[in-house]
């Protein structure tokens, strides 16, 4: 099908974009990407009367590195971040959700930002946020605010964006030293939407035990599940986990549901599996993390 | 220039397709898909589902593959766009990824074939010497209801050889005196071939 009729903006830069929402109100929707927006437009889902295209604002275009974060404006493609070597080295998770996101082609177009906004339950993107220590950068005319995944996540394909703001940017928080990651996810084919997927982190102390570890779960959830999992594997040395107990807590925190793909026990039992793996992989990376800074200081 | 337009205005979009500027008046919600169709009459690129999953439509935005359908013509204002029509060489000798797909019976209807071979030349681009695993995780964006996939992947194995042997870009027309398809007879490859079957009977 095709969209339905919309007034069109092309502004040229962030405060002219401002500018426009602010006129437009609740009759305005920001166009990035579109790979998640032009299907709903197309199915007719969606109907705004007026879209905001970034499509002149290059300004929102370059990823920062700092030694505290990398921050992702709102028209960097998952396939520039993906392939972005200061930030996927600063952030490894980043690249190991951004190849698990949609097929290639999409990648090409659609935005980091832009999947978390969209706020897919089985989206990778927004199980970031949560994981890590993410804000969304929100600015309109009137001001500036951030929002954390907890309050901006607000439920599925709903964020807490609101009439005449631009979300800017994303900012990630770089992970603790000793620290691996890793995400796991399982759909019909690569690039579909997950039955389940997990990403996940783990500190080691420097005896090599875990320190700290979380999870976040996806597509088990009308958002993704953020699972603290620090007190289940405390102490336990990072190529010998026992990771049945926080199995279990994961198990227990997530909602999954039944669709066609897949009943709710089976994702369930899915999502504890996924976490074992991802647990393991991360685990290996933190002990791979900490050899290579005691490399560097010595 | 920042640009604003009613919901029944017409936008002035200027492109330029296969190395051509090409120009038309469209309203905002025009699909970049149904520029090409439509306004500009390029059939070689097909619609299929229209919510960017088959991946027919898909065509090269400044050398990298992207859906048609899910972009609008007036977002792609001053960028270039490749389509199949872009790929055989003038006198009709087809470029070595659509070759591929005949060789190889990569296709049967032909309907999703245009997406197959504009994503097979974006991916190439990227990997020009993908393993089978690669193959399949690089045209996992596109369906095809007939050939079962396997020569497709089998197309583009073949394609990436021969474009590592000539050292073509595949993005690029195929320049046939340039490289090893010199001697290779135009009417073995059909001219239209890449067209690939053009409208669904209405």
């Amino acid at each position: 099908m095709k969209p339905s009729p919309f007034a069109y903006h092309a502004p040229e830069s962030v405060d002219e974009t401002l500018t426009t929402l602010s006129e437009l109100g609740e009759d305005g929707k920001v166009l990035a990407g579109g790979q998640s927006l032009i299907p709903l437009l197309n199915m007719r889902l969606a109907a705004p009367p007026a879209l905001v295209d970034l499509a002149r604002v290059p300004e929102l275009d370059t990823v920062e590195v700092t030694a505290e974060h990398v921050r992702v404006p709102a028209r960097v493609t998952h396939e520039r971040l993906r392939t972005h070597a200061e930030a996927t080295a600063a952030i490894p998770l980043l690249r190991q959700a951004l190849d698990w996101v949609a097929h290639p082609v999409i990648r090409n177009r659609g935005t980091a930002l832009g999947s978390i906004v969209h706020g897919d339950p089985a989206g990778e993107l927004p199980a970031l946020l949560g994981l890590l220590d993410g804000n969304v950068e929100l600015v309109s005319t009137q001001g500036r605010r951030e929002a954390t995944a907890d309050s901006f996540l607000l439920g599925p394909l709903e964020s807490d964006v609101r009439p005449g703001e631009l979300a800017r940017a994303v900012v990630f928080s770089r992970p603790a030293p000793r620290t691996g990651s890793a995400f796991e996810e399982l759909a019909r084919r690569h690039g579909d939407y997950a039955m389940a997927g997990v990403a996940v982190t783990v500190t080691l102390d420097p005896a090599r035990n875990v320190a700290a570890a979380r999870a976040a779960f996806i597509g088990v959830g009308g958002t993704p599940i953020g699972v603290e999992l620090t007190d289940a594997l405390s102490g336990q040395a990072f190529d010998a986990l026992e990771p049945g107990e926080a199995i279990g807590l994961a198990r227990a925190a997530i909602d999954p549901t039944d669709d066609i793909h897949a009943t709710a026990s089976y994702r369930r039992h899915l999502a504890g599996v996924l976490l074992g793996r991802a647990l393991e992989s991360a685990a290996r990376r933190a002990a791979e993390d900490a050899a290579a800074e005691e490399g560097t200081h010595t | 220039m920042s640009v604003t337009a009613g919901a029944h205005e017409r936008i002035e979009v200027e492109v330029t397709v296969n190395g051509v500027p090409r120009a038309a008046e469209v309203p905002p919600r025009r699909l970049l898909s149904d520029f090409l169709r439509h306004d500009l009459r390029l059939t070689g690129t097909h619609v299929g589902c229209e919510h960017g999953v088959c991946g027919a439509c898909t065509i090269l935005l400044d050398g990298a593959p992207i859906r048609s359908c899910l972009a609008f013509a007036v977002s792609v204002h001053g960028r270039e766009l490749t389509t199949v029509e872009g790929l055989a060489a003038d006198d009709g000798t087809l470029h070595p990824v659509q070759a591929a797909f005949q060789d190889q019976h990569g296709l049967q209807c032909g309907y999703c074939t245009p997406g197959f071979v504009m994503s097979a030349c974006g991916f190439l681009a990227e990997t020009t010497e993908p393993d089978d695993d690669e193959i399949r995780e690089g045209m996992s964006g596109n369906l095809c209801r007939c050939t079962g996939y396997a020569g497709i992947l089998a197309a583009v194995k073949q394609a990436a050889g021969d474009l590592r042997a000539s050292g073509a870009d595949p993005r690029s027309q195929h320049q046939p005196e340039d490289d090893a398809f010199a001697g290779r007879p135009g009417g073995e490859h059909g001219p239209a071939g890449g067209d690939g079957g053009g409208e669904v009977p209405s």
